[in-house]
């Protein structure tokens, strides 16, 4: 057998020509291969070159100062203080997390609960992230912890940014307070500063009315990632913008003074620049610290807050609705004099019976004031003199007066959650009861009593404009960032000047004439006296039975039963200067009439610091400001 | 079919002489990919020499020296070794098959002293072998033939099987085409080939419902659709291309692809270092990567066509085919057009295993050139 034959020579030109079909095969697959690499590198390059960078580079929000609030003179009433706090990252603590936390409980105070906390928080998140073990640590704490840092692997200590408020509870119900943002304000608000761990944003008073504008623009930080979200270097900065600082009109010491002199009782009052209605002060007690919130409340905080009677959440000066009493008199008696009533004496025998029902006076026990004419009317707040008063005015015409005067709709202060108040008229009575208005609702309404309600904002927007004749309203802020808030000229009142000349004089004497119903808490030193009108508004209705067994003291009733005590005043006496109103609750007393010994206090405070008369340090200068139209 | 082992050389080759007749052109183009393979091995690491690159010269200087050693043995040699070897590859894949089947886990590899070694890899060139010494004493009309035919396809199938359970489709596919282009290039008749190729189209389908596991259809899926699932199994296709294609024309530099150092690319330093090579070196350096690519594999060729007797020429196409189809299958699954299936890039992805049987592949090409003078009858089955 031949070592090799035709058969091997044909196989070999078998294997050669199907070897080039094979290597044929293998240049196509190179050329798809760079076909591919063309499409990909050069016709798609750029696009996958943004994918690429889209990947590596993260942008960081960077949170920017949150504006300061000041008072009229300057003086800081929210600010940022550092908070020196301490981080900790698992992926560092070498020796364990448990380990840290102790090593940590060595060095500050560290509770059970926080260390739960902690522990589950950092295993929650990634291992690089640095979470936080305790923050507002005092400096002393700080620097123990600095001090021990060599032997605490993974620790980070950290000095961020916190809201402080050093007035605390005595300015909560005007500047609010800010806290962490919740889901649903996440999801209306496109700002991007809403998502960031840690943010903060107003939710109460002058925090919430102006969040956008004291939050600032978020910065930002350009960083490089990997694919797990560690960041390996920065790129590049936007510092952003910082929030702007806002003025307002209070006083830090007056609201300070007024806050402490209502004390623990359920309250409210709010002093006032009766020229042009500057709100001095603006207080509703109790309130409450609002570096809680900012810190996160606990649960028996919360609960505290939420089911006291003497409801310290709610901003009773603006939101806090009230049957004005008596002190709607004074409107009465502004609208009597236009409305021919002006010599119109009422012989007052303590009761009067309009069908079958009996009205009754205060005086009643003593057999009535007697001849009553309106100036006498608003000394001894003598109800039978404005049941007279309302039953010839009618009560679309005490409504007109009322609107005029401030009452019946919102001020429009720059706070959120104010209320409207309520002053009835046929037509609204017809709409929300369906039933004609009954004549009997006139007299009562006439006394500030029935439907009649106001806050204590309303009541003081009264007493400033008795005070002054113009249509002044209240208003909280002077400057909000570089942008001056201008208010438009307070117009004349549509009351003759001998109405109010006569309720003045009314208001004077009854706090100034013996007999008056504020004689015994009237301001004693001579240029500072005060003119004002009393209050009260019953929470109950008083039944005959009662009337005739004889009333049971107030002081010996439940405190949930006790009349509401209000007061409003002026002072001084000549050229009003300072209008205030106060609201006490269940704090009704006849004899010591506690309400007008507050704003006794308050006004003689207010005087004798001369809070107006000072130069404030806005920081426009007062000319420019008169000079720009705004009414000084 | 018991041949005595005979020689028919003309003349004896001396050590010198063999070393002198490698082809030093093909050593060098295999050299100068190895290095660029480690480059990218110390660039995927952040510019650090472990834990790949170092690990990976080291293999390769191993291989390097196994790839001479080859070379200088005698083809006849590797051809009566061509049995034992193919029969020892199966014993271990078996081994690992079992290893695996008694609780230790889906298992590729077994350790052998310190080298971690995968059985397949040793299959594909055992194969290429004893195929290439079966089909040495067959005709063209032999190949042909239902029982020759038979015994090949047996020969393919059954390491093919233990490797699909392990389980491996990848390896297994370059397994059956490794074997399959031999029968082709050894003159299978077209009657066969024309109604196979038939037959495999039509059985897709059914392959896709009983054999393949969920999460090869799951890759197959993903292939198909990688932004549908941009975060999910859609991750690794998706980065890949972005790395590749953010490469542009001439890459981002040494040490500068951010893909890869960044983590976004997966399996970077294995499956996936072509993507890095095209991120850091762009559309230049890839395209003159597979220019050198190629360039070995017209070697290879070359190599088959001038070898001169039919165990010689088979072999040394099989190797390049094998060779060949690595950087195919790997190519078309990173570049997203094929979905991916665990096939490293020859001499570029870390791996020990696949380093040195490449480098022992191309030690017998290389064995091939230097013994291309010689003869072997169709009745003889090597010289041991």
């Amino acid at each position: 057998m031949p070592l090799f034959d035709k058969k091997d020579k044909s196989r070999y030109a078998t294997f050669s020509r199907r070897s080039l079909a094979v290597g044929g095969g293998m240049a196509l697959v190179f050329a798809v291969l760079g076909g591919r690499l063309y499409q990909l590198q050069i016709r798609d390059g750029d696009e996958y070159m943004t994918e690429a960078e889209d990947n590596r580079i993260n942008e960081r929000l960077l949170a920017p100062p949150r504006g300061r609030i000041f008072d009229r003179f300057g003086v800081e009433l929210a600010n940022n203080r550092r908070n020196y706090r301490v981080l900790l990252v698992a992926e560092q603590a070498t020796d364990g997390v448990e380990e840290a936390l102790d090593t940590i409980g060595e060095v500050i105070q560290l509770s059970d609960v926080q260390k739960k906390r902690v522990i589950t928080e950092l295993a929650q998140n990634k291992k690089f992230v640095p979470v936080p073990v305790a923050e507002n640590l005092t400096w002393e704490e700080f620097s123990r912890i600095n001090m021990h840092l060599p032997y605490l692997p993974g620790v980070q200590p950290d000095v961020g940014e916190t809201r402080d408020y050093p007035y605390g509870p005595e300015m909560v119900h005007v500047l609010g307070y800010v806290a962490s943002v919740s889901e649903q304000e996440l999801a209306h608000d496109d700002d991007p500063l809403m998502s960031l761990p840690g943010m903060r944003i107003g939710k109460r008073g002058i925090e919430k009315e102006f969040d956008k504008q004291l939050r600032g623009r978020a910065g930002a930080s350009r960083v490089e990632v990997n694919a797990y979200g560690r960041v390996i270097r920065e790129l590049g900065k936007d510092p952003g913008v910082p929030g702007q600082d806002v003025w307002i009109s209070l006083d830090g010491e007056l609201q300070r003074f007024v806050d402490q002199r209502l004390g623990g009782e359920s309250a409210a009052c709010v002093v006032m620049d009766a020229a042009n209605g500057d709100v001095l002060a603006l207080s509703s007690t109790p309130g409450f610290d609002p570096n809680w919130f900012n810190v996160g409340v606990t649960g028996p905080q919360w609960r505290e807050l939420a089911t006291s009677d003497y409801k310290p959440l709610l901003n009773k000066a603006i939101a806090g609705t009230y049957p004005p009493g008596s002190t709607f008199k004074t409107a009465m008696a502004l609208a009597a004099v236009d409305n021919g009533m002006d010599d119109l004496v009422v012989d007052c025998t303590g009761s009067i019976r309009l069908g079958d029902h009996t009205f009754y006076c205060d005086a009643w026990r003593i057999g009535g004031h007697g001849h009553v004419n309106l100036t006498r009317g608003i000394q001894v707040s003598c109800d039978i003199c404005f049941y007279e008063v309302a039953r010839r005015l009618g009560i679309d015409k005490m409504a007109e007066a009322a609107h005029a005067l401030g009452l019946g709709s919102p001020t429009g202060i720059e706070l959120p959650g104010e209320l409207g108040g309520l002053i009835p008229t046929r037509a609204w009575k017809m709409a929300r009861f369906g039933v004609p208005w009954q004549q009997g609702e006139t007299l009562v309404s006439g006394i500030g009593q029935g439907y009649v309600l106001a806050t204590p904002l309303q009541l003081c927007t009264l007493a400033a404009r008795l005070a002054t004749g113009k249509a002044v309203s209240p208003r909280l802020t002077h400057q909000v960032g570089a942008a001056l808030q201008s208010y438009p000229l307070a117009a004349p009142l549509p009351f003759s000047d001998k109405a109010f000349a006569m309720v003045r004089q009314g208001m004077g004497m009854a706090v100034n004439a013996p007999g008056g119903t504020a004689y015994g808490s009237r301001i004693l030193q001579p240029g500072f006296e005060m003119a004002g009108k009393t209050g009260t508004a019953q929470v109950r209705r008083i039944t005959r039975e009662e009337r005739q067994s004889g009333l049971t003291p107030q002081s010996e009733l439940p405190w949930a039963q006790r009349e509401h005590a209000l007061f409003i005043a002026f002072a001084p006496l000549d050229n009003p200067r300072y209008a205030v109103s106060i609201v006490l609750e269940h704090g009704g007393n006849a004899h010591t009439e506690p309400q007008v010994q507050f704003a006794r206090d308050i006004l003689t405070f207010a005087q004798k610091r001369d809070t107006l008369g000072k130069p404030t340090a806005y920081p426009i200068k007062e000319a420019a400001l008169s000079a720009g139209g705004a009414v000084r | 079919m018991i041949s005595r082992p005979y020689a028919v050389a003309k003349r004896t080759l001396g050590m010198a002489d063999k070393l002198l007749d490698v082809n030093w052109g093909l050593v060098l183009l295999i050299s100068i990919i190895a290095t660029a393979g480690i480059a990218m091995l110390y660039s995927v690491a952040g510019g650090h020499w472990n834990p790949w690159a170092l690990s990976q010269f080291s293999k390769f200087v191993l291989g390097f020296f196994i790839m001479i050693a080859a070379a200088s043995i005698d083809v006849r040699v590797w051809m009566s070794l061509a049995y034992p070897a193919y029969g020892l590859a199966l014993l271990l894949l078996v081994a690992v098959d079992v290893a695996g089947h008694v609780g230790l886990g889906a298992q590729r590899w077994i350790m052998l002293g310190p080298l971690e070694l995968q059985p397949s890899e040793l299959m594909k060139i055992s194969l290429v072998l004893a195929l290439a010494r079966f089909l040495h004493g067959k005709s063209v009309e032999e190949v042909s033939k239902p029982l020759n035919l038979g015994i090949a396809l047996v020969m393919i199938g059954v390491p093919a099987l233990f490797v699909v359970i392990e389980p491996n489709l990848g390896t297994t596919l370059i397994i059956v085409m490794d074997g399959v282009s031999l029968l082709f290039l050894a003159g299978l008749s077209w009657y066969w080939i024309i109604p196979a190729v038939s037959a495999i189209v039509t059985a897709i389908p059914l392959a896709w419902r009983f054999v393949l596991h969920d999460y090869q259809k799951a890759r197959v899926m993903t292939f198909l659709n990688p932004e549908a699932d941009a975060l999910g199994a859609g991750w690794n296709i998706t980065q890949a291309k972005i790395a590749i294609g953010s490469g542009g024309l001439s890459g981002k530099g040494f040490l500068q692809g951010t893909q890869s150092r960044l983590n976004f690319l997966p399996e970077k330093q294995t499956d996936f270092i072509w993507t890095s090579l095209c991120e850091e070196f762009g559309f230049v350096g890839a395209i003159a990567m597979l220019v050198l690519f190629a360039a070995v594999i017209f070697y290879g060729v070359q190599i088959a066509m001038s070898a001169r007797s039919q165990f010689a020429r088979l072999l040394s196409m099989g190797v390049t085919l094998n060779f060949f189809f690595y950087i195919m299958i790997n190519g078309l699954m990173v570049m997203g057009l094929i979905p991916v299936v665990g096939i490293p890039m020859p001499l570029l992805s870390y791996g020990g295993t696949a380093m040195l049987t490449v480098m022992f592949g191309f030690g017998l090409l290389l064995s091939v050139h230097v013994h291309r003078q010689v003869e072997i009858p169709r009745h003889s089955g090597g010289i041991i």
